[in-house]
């Protein structure tokens, strides 16, 4: 068997579930106890609980596409692991790629040696922690700084945040510009899905299929890349 | 109890007690992938991998405990970040439910609201994935069949595409400099390590976009253009 989908990998994925489920388990009913004494109505609080759980359908599901994605790599019980805890699949994946990289894997294929694995684990783990530090920490101190924080220049704090981002496409896009004809291809249908989908977010306000565009550009990508292969 | 805590302080001392577990639990991981599987990787890769990502996330962690702490509340912030998947899903879904029950974010009926959201948004991610991850076992060795390789291989393309798209629209000034120069280096030697290029892409965006800032060439408001992916 695999060792990437072996129970072990698996009992690892359950645990963690089991910890973020308990953990929401335990701030519900402390939230529901303390709105209940602050007086919230709990018809209030009942359909904030169930929208909430129903708007968090799609962005699941798209979620789940990023699992589909990276268990091709790295098996199925990682990348469960991995998205049901901290991180997103933004990260996961230029994670998983650098670690790759450094042992002088381009792309991110099939991993087939346990210790690359384990050294993606590490990279992907180190890369997303300092929030679990950072807030029970500072959260106290950084609750006193937000309003100072506020009046500093939000402008360029906004404009900051999106240059950082746009690097790091910015180096995957030339990556994939680099990696041959088919990988060109796939970039530029994904593209091309994507803006096909904009427009008609645009001119038939068609609100709800923004979460699903990045799905469906990506999923759309990889189907006509098979198609490509054929051809070439 | 002899001092009966508030909400608050109890949030924050509860709070801490499940971030730290967390904490522990994740470094724990990759320590028994490693133990259970023999496999100990040469620190200088591990090394050499965490220096591609390690500057940049490490950035953006900081801006997002800053950013969107004072929208979730502080049981938002414990539970949200522990749980994940804040800029595409947790968030937006808790603004939406503050919204939807007309209370403010940052004022404690806020608080109350924001985390039944963060709650209630974990139970689904985690049904769906879970479902979806026993659904997918059985398909595994077809998905992992020769005949899908190329579909996989090209999985990055893929993304960062249609990503690319929704991201250099918003700001295709600050995107012509990093594009041009990774397009440039990737034609070049095409088998450059994306992990060392990623930081350094990063700062050619910020140090352009700043540039361009100081030019004026950037108007806009922060409303929801944040740099969220």
């Amino acid at each position: 068997m695999d060792f990437k989908n072996s129970p072990i990998m698996f009992f690892l994925g359950g645990i963690v579930s089991l910890f973020v489920l308990s953990q929401s388990l335990f701030f519900l009913l402390k939230a529901l106890k303390e709105g209940k004494r602050m007086g919230i109505d709990s018809l209030a609080m009942r359909k904030a609980a169930i929208s909430s759980m129903i708007f968090s359908i799609a962005p699941s599901i798209s979620i789940l596409v990023g699992l589909l994605a990276l268990s091709q790599a790295l098996g199925l019980a990682l990348p469960w692991l991995r998205l049901s805890v901290v991180g997103a699949v933004t990260y996961e994946l230029p994670a998983a790629t650098a670690a790759a990289a450094a042992f002088g894997i381009q792309g991110l294929s099939n991993i087939s040696d346990p210790s690359i694995f384990t050294a993606i684990a590490w990279v992907m783990t180190i890369g997303i922690i300092p929030s679990l530090l950072i807030i029970p920490l500072f959260l106290k101190k950084i609750n006193k700084g937000v309003s100072r924080l506020k009046q500093g220049d939000v402008v360029w704090g906004s404009i900051f945040m999106s240059a950082l981002f746009i690097g790091l496409i910015s180096a995957f896009l030339g990556m994939g510009v680099g990696g041959g004809l088919l990988s060109i291809l796939t970039l530029l249908s994904s593209a091309i899905i994507m803006v096909g989908l904009g427009i008609l977010i645009k001119k038939r306000n068609l609100k709800w299929l923004e979460t699903y565009a990045i799905p469906i550009s990506m999923l759309g990508a990889m189907g006509l890349s098979l198609l490509f292969s054929i051809v070439l | 109890m002899k001092n009966k805590r508030t909400y608050e302080e109890s949030v924050h001392y509860y709070g801490r007690i499940w971030m730290l577990s967390a904490f522990v639990l994740l470094m724990a991981i990759p320590v028994i992938i490693g133990v259970a599987f023999s496999a100990w990787p040469p620190l200088d890769k591990v090394l050499l991998g965490l220096l591609g990502v390690v500057p940049m996330f490490w950035t953006v962690a900081v801006i997002e405990v800053l950013t969107f702490s004072p929208m979730l509340g502080n049981g938002g912030t414990y539970l949200g970040f522990v749980t994940g998947n804040l800029t595409n899903m947790k968030v937006p879904c808790a603004l939406n439910a503050m919204k939807g029950a007309g209370v403010e974010p940052g004022s404690p009926e806020g608080e109350i609201i924001s985390t039944i959201a963060i709650a209630s948004s974990t139970f689904t991610n985690t049904i769906v994935l879970t479902l979806g991850v026993l659904l997918l076992v059985p398909l595994t060795p077809i998905l992992s069949s020769p005949t899908f390789k190329p579909m996989f291989d090209n999985i990055l393309p893929a993304l960062f595409g249609g990503l690319g798209v929704a991201f250099i629209a918003k700001d295709w000034k600050v995107a012509t400099l990093p594009l041009g120069v990774m397009i440039l280096l990737y034609i070049l030697a095409p088998t450059l390590p994306v992990g060392i290029l990623i930081p350094v892409s990063a700062a050619i965006a910020i140090s352009w976009a700043r540039f361009l800032y100081k030019k004026g060439h950037l108007h806009r408001t922060h409303d929801n253009k944040k740099g969220d992916l």
